[in-house]
């Protein structure tokens, strides 16, 4: 890896494949075409070993021995936060990285804290029609508890936002919920425009970054949000560990969200005094080895370069668009923009009048791993007319050969449902 | 890229027992296809959280027998096919027998963990032959046998007992004392 360092060197993707184990396996005696990487991404060795290496090595639990390797844990797990901090360009990734279970909670978290704290009766919460449940059921939640209304940014047919009445949904608004990257249409949102608009109005706003941290260079001080939201497990790292970035005059102003140890400094009979930022969210054990293999794999990620990694995507992106529409013509409905620029690697599909599950079913015997449903966004699949769509996704690790195999295993199908 | 024949759909292993000729035959023509009207039929829609499929069953029920019933909704290969045939196997029986047929319909669909694919070589579904539910009336259930299949691909089990349940819902909702 350490060849390929620095994004102005042309970065062999094609050996990179090696680096993941999970892809040399074989499914229904193919080889695997895992295309699926938009639900939960395969992880390098240099991640496997990274967590191996510290639980064999060096697991105690952190912020409270005094012993030499618990110690070297809590080392290895602030590290973790410095090393993914400094991956989306926060400014204080000391004070301003919270861990987390995943998106989903880092989302709730938010709205527990700052939503409970800052939103009161009659209040407005803005969302957009393209947001999975994930960053659409808390605020729901939240909105019957607390009486708020939740207002709707509407998409136009190419899956893109419509901007225009912006200012009038944003009028009085408390907060904005807002995903970067649609898990379903692949569209990239104008974050920074949106943001400035929102904070114009006086919200506050909290961006879904689950499919674009992995994708797409972050830096969260050009993108003008407030809150962001990812899982390591969408980035090549592991499950059970999921980041939330706030900004830090925001974070230090709210109470925690659960209760219990790590997140005090002082318990009494008569109550407590929560810690400081971060580690007041931060309740109980927190996940130590899977913080190691995040990190690891934003160093896998650095090592690569994310602006090589945004290359390779697009060039996939655009040939399996080109090469999904040469072979089926209209019998292929991709959803979301057709310019791969303006996209990421997602796309979502209906082929005929085949059904996703069918679709998925048969191409599973082809060894080629899809997703077939409504990607937990069915306000969304409302608004595009679907209960679901298949969905094939890319990440570094695909290329040319996997699109093909997809393409003559939906051949396949077609000719099976015939 | 695999050999020629990794792209011949008429071999296409492990599948067979999932898409038999029967459930393609009532997936490419469904029977019953539509709604009575209601009133005076029963109407009740069922959902699959799974994929956002919906199913709408409507059945009109006299003399103590189904008397009619349709089917409409959109769904999958599977589930419209069970549907299809759900609505042939129960039409103009009575709702005593209606009630035994769903039973055994779902007796066959049980699925016990230790059948649900593990990782592992991609042999999964020949791991879940080993431990099939028990042997099931193979005559009670006529064409609807073909359905056995679906039980090695766990995830699809719930696309097969939606319409079933959707009318075992109607039976309920009908004879529940107003
Ligand atoms: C856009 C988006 N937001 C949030 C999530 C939730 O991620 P997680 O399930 O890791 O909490 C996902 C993943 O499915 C996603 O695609």
């Amino acid at each position: 890896m350490a060849e390929l360092n620095g994004s102005d060197r042309a970065v062999d993707f094609a050996s990179l494949r090696k680096d993941f184990p999970l892809l040399a396996r074989e499914v229904n005696g193919h080889p695997i075409t895992y295309l699926d990487s938009a639900a939960s991404s395969q992880r390098p060795f240099q991640v496997l070993d990274a967590m191996r290496q510290y639980d064999e090595t060096t697991h105690a639990n952190v912020h409270r021995g005094v012993y030499g390797i618990a110690e070297e844990a809590t080392r290895r797990f602030e590290a973790a936060r410095i090393n993914v901090g400094r991956f989306i360009g926060a400014p204080d990734p000391s004070r301003e990285v919270v861990f987390a279970k995943n998106a989903t909670e880092c989302l709730n978290l938010v709205a527990r804290t700052w939503g409970r704290t800052h939103c009161h009766a009659g209040d407005t919460v803005v969302l957009t029609e393209m947001e999975h449940h994930a960053n659409i059921v808390p605020w729901h939640m939240l909105a019957a508890e607390r009486g708020l209304h939740l207002r709707w940014v509407p998409i136009d047919d190419d899956g893109a936002l419509i901007l225009d009445d912006l200012e009038q949904l944003l009028d009085g608004a408390k907060l904005l919920a807002l995903t970067c990257m649609s898990n379903v249409l692949g569209t990239l949102n104008p974050v920074r425009r949106i943001a400035d608009l929102a904070h114009a109005a006086g919200a506050v706003v909290v961006a879904d970054g689950a499919q674009s941290v992995p994708h797409l260079p972050t830096d969260v001080a050009s993108l003008g949000v407030d809150f962001l939201a990812f899982s390591a497990h969408k980035m090549l790292g592991p499950t059970g560990i999921g980041v939330l970035w706030g900004r830090e005059e925001l974070l230090s102003e709210l109470p925690p969200f659960l209760g219990g140890g790590e997140m005090i400094l002082d318990v009494r009979k008569d109550g407590f005094t929560p810690n400081d930022i971060p580690w007041r969210f931060e309740a109980g054990t927190p996940p130590i080895t899977e913080a190691v293999g995040l990190g690891a794999a934003v160093d896998y990620l650095d090592d690569i370069g994310m602006e090589s990694i945004r290359a390779h995507e697009i060039t996939l992106t655009t040939y399996a668009m080109a090469a999904l529409t040469e072979r089926f013509g209209s019998d292929i409905h991709i959803f979301g923009p057709k310019d791969a620029a303006e996209r990421g690697g997602v796309l979502s599909f209906t082929f005929r009048d085949v059904h996703p599950h069918d679709i998925s079913q048969i191409l599973d015997q082809y060894g080629v791993c899809v997703r077939a449903g409504h990607h937990c966004a069915k306000p969304l699949m409302r608004r595009l007319g679907v209960n679901s769509t298949a969905r094939a996704s890319f990440a570094l690790y695909n290329d040319e050969t996997d699109v093909d195999t997809l393409v003559q295993a939906l051949d396949a199908a077609g000719a099976f449902f015939r | 890229m695999g050999s020629a024949d990794r792209w011949d759909t008429g071999l296409m292993p492990g599948m067979e027992d999932l898409y038999r000729e029967i459930i393609l035959d009532h997936y490419r023509s469904p029977r019953n296809r539509g709604e009575l009207e209601s009133p005076p039929a029963h109407r009740v829609e069922g959902f699959n959280p799974l994929c956002g499929d919906e199913i709408v069953v409507t059945l009109e029920v006299r003399d103590g027998g189904v008397s009619d019933i349709r089917i409409a909704g959109t769904g999958c290969s599977i589930s419209q096919s069970s549907a299809s045939l759900m609505s042939a196997a129960v039409k103009g029986k009575p709702v005593t027998e209606v009630r035994e047929l769903i039973r055994t319909f779902k007796g066959m669909m049980s699925v016990h963990e230790s059948t649900l694919p593990t990782a592992g070589d991609g042999s999964a579904h020949e791991d879940a032959e080993a431990t099939e539910p028990e042997a099931i009336d193979a005559d009670a259930l006529g064409e609807l046998a073909a359905l056995q299949g679906v039980v090695k691909f766990p995830v699809r089990i719930k696309c097969a007992t939606l319409s079933w349940n959707t009318l075992a819902q109607g039976l309920d909702e009908i004879e529940a004392p107003a």
